[in-house]
């Protein structure tokens, strides 16, 4: 990519950069609460969130800054298969309206921030709470250094070098967030939303327009992939099984993140999160045009060192600096709200099920509060430093067992949301031994997301975590079986 | 509030999941719509069916709020 400097394009990052930090710092004074000490207003923005704060935040914080450049990088690297995350964002949906409703009820009866609360007041176990605990703030860190990636890639399109540019923006970044909570995503998520939209609404109209319409776009990705020998527009057979386990693990994984389930617990109402289950497609349906972006990557004649360049390269040959640069800005800010409540839900994590469970539980609400601002700015480091001075493939690697890992507190999450039946050890033993062979398995195949079992002459490729997650399943069940017969009515936890 | 029995209503919201699940249904290229392979615009027709099932189920629903 050419790193001359494109001033147009940075003037214009900048100016939405710096209004997007007075708004991060302002946001601490919105619907003011009497106090910000307490982790319900810093952790959850007072529990008050309506519908449409709602779907901007959590669109804002679902579809990431990283999704934006990797969706369509995939798609352009591999063709169609690329394009399951458009089926994992629509079957997600059923499964939250579903779900989730009941376990924002959980949380606010028992005035619960974490999902590993909910399953502590549920099973009364010390180890499943700090196993779903743990799993969470292992799997959310890789994820906020995939924002830093994002961001890396709009900083190096604008013309700008060096770490200073991304160290900068992280550093008010996490400032604001200690200052004013998940106020500072919520508000931000609307300029950051409408800003994207503007943008791919953009792109999908003018685009095809310079490059002669959609069917030709999707002819010369053709040509392409057939030229290069691999991908295509279409799937092989052989990728169909590969395609639909990873749209239903990926969709089954997405809202067991701590960060989600943050932009859940934040809501004010269960019909809030039903109608937000409704509205939210309109994001897939963005994501879906912005997956084609990777194609357009091909009729524009682009060429990349790296295929994370596609669509910065793409706004820059196809459109005016001034236009680019308020593209990258929507990329960038984009980096910040699912950033900023990543580290807010891995903080909620730590506070509660770690700090206040082991090291003082008497603390205070205000006591609270504070560890988990504390929490919040040290997380980001650590994503920080992550991506300065380990490999960017380390971040993805961790990444995509983080998916694998967050997926195995399926169980223990949901299950009790419908029965009583389960106990904590069986959960514990489930979770554990999805969460070693998965790992074991993904290792072994090269931190690959696919595992091929084979039955004499049949061979399956399908998404590991998900493989794990059946695992995990069958061990609770069998586990929870034993159990039961032993000790048919009493609680074995502690 | 008393529990009713869940509708049945609920179950269109299995329907996104075989539409979209079973790939061998869709994975084709004829025949297109405004230049989009069939692949392509029958999983973002999708997105629109989706939100009217899970409209058709949320009407049902008596509101809790």
């Amino acid at each position: 990519m050419t790193s001359e400097l494109d001033y147009p394009a940075i003037a214009v990052f900048v100016f939405f950069f710096l209004l997007v930090t007075v708004m991060g710092f302002v946001a601490a004074k919105w619907r003011r609460p009497a106090t910000l000490a307490h982790i319900d207003e810093w952790g959850l923005g007072g529990r008050q969130f309506g519908t449409w704060i709602t779907w901007f935040l959590v669109g804002g914080d679902f579809y990431t800054a990283y999704t934006v450049i990797a969706v369509p990088a995939l798609v352009y690297g591999v063709g169609a298969y690329g394009f399951f995350a458009l089926p994992y964002t629509i079957i997600v949906y059923p499964f939250v309206f579903a779900v989730m409703p009941l376990l924002w009820r959980r949380a606010k009866d028992g005035a619960h921030v974490t999902a590993a609360d909910i399953v502590h007041d549920q099973y009364q176990s010390r180890g499943l709470e700090l196993a779903v605990a743990l799993t969470g703030m292992i799997a959310t860190m890789p994820y906020i250094a995939l924002q830093l990636i994002g961001m890396a890639a709009v900083i190096k399109a604008l013309g700008l070098t060096g770490e200073i540019p991304l160290v900068l923006a992280f550093l008010v970044l996490a400032l604001y967030t200690y200052s004013s909570g998940l106020r500072a995503p919520a508000l931000i998520a609307f300029v950051k939303d409408i800003m994207i939209y503007i943008v791919v609404l953009v792109a999908v109209a003018f685009i095809p327009l310079k490059l002669g319409g959609y069917g030709a776009i999707f002819s010369a990705a053709d040509e392409a992939f057939k030229a290069k020998g691999s991908g295509g527009i279409l799937l092989a057979p052989s990728q169909y099984i590969p395609y639909a386990t990873l749209a239903f693990g990926s969709a089954l994984a997405a809202f067991m993140y701590p960060h989600t389930l943050t932009g859940i617990f934040a809501s004010k109402s269960a019909q809030t999160i039903r109608k937000n289950a409704m509205l939210l497609p309109a994001y897939t349906l963005l994501l879906g045009l912005i997956a084609l972006l990777g194609y357009m990557g091909y009729a524009a004649h682009i060429k990349v060192t790296s295929n994370n360049d596609v669509v910065p390269m793409l706004f820059k040959t196809l459109f005016p600096g001034w236009f680019a640069g308020f593209a990258f800005a929507a990329i960038g800010i984009g980096a910040l709200v699912p950033a900023a409540v990543m580290s807010i839900g891995a903080a909620n994590l730590f506070t509660r099920n770690v700090w206040k469970a082991y090291v003082d539980p008497n603390i205070s609400h205000a006591g609270e509060a504070k560890v988990a601002k504390i929490t919040s700015i040290a997380v980001k480091v650590g994503a920080l430093l992550v991506i300065l001075f380990l490999p960017t493939q380390f971040a993805l690697d961790l990444q995509l067992l983080g998916g694998l890992w967050i997926l195995q507190t399926f169980p223990a999450v949901v299950f009790g949301l419908f029965t009583n039946w389960f106990r904590a050890p069986a959960l514990l033993a489930g979770w554990a031994s999805g969460l070693a062979v998965g790992t074991y398995f993904s290792w072994m195949d090269g931190l690959k997301p696919l595992h091929t079992l084979v039955f004499g002459d049949t061979k399956i490729t399908l998404y590991v975590g998900l493989l794990a997650l059946v695992l995990n399943i069958v061990v609770t069940l069998a586990v929870n079986a034993l159990l039961a017969q032993r000790k048919p009515v009493i609680s074995t936890a502690e | 509030m008393p529990k009713s029995r869940p509708s049945p209503l609920w179950f269109l919201l299995l329907l996104p999941y075989l539409g979209l699940l079973i790939v061998g249904l869709y994975n084709r290229a004829a025949p297109d719509l405004f230049g989009f392979p069939f692949f392509y615009w029958y999983q973002l027709a999708w997105v629109p069916i989706t939100s009217v099932l899970i409209y058709l189920v949320y009407r049902s629903l008596p509101d809790d709020e």
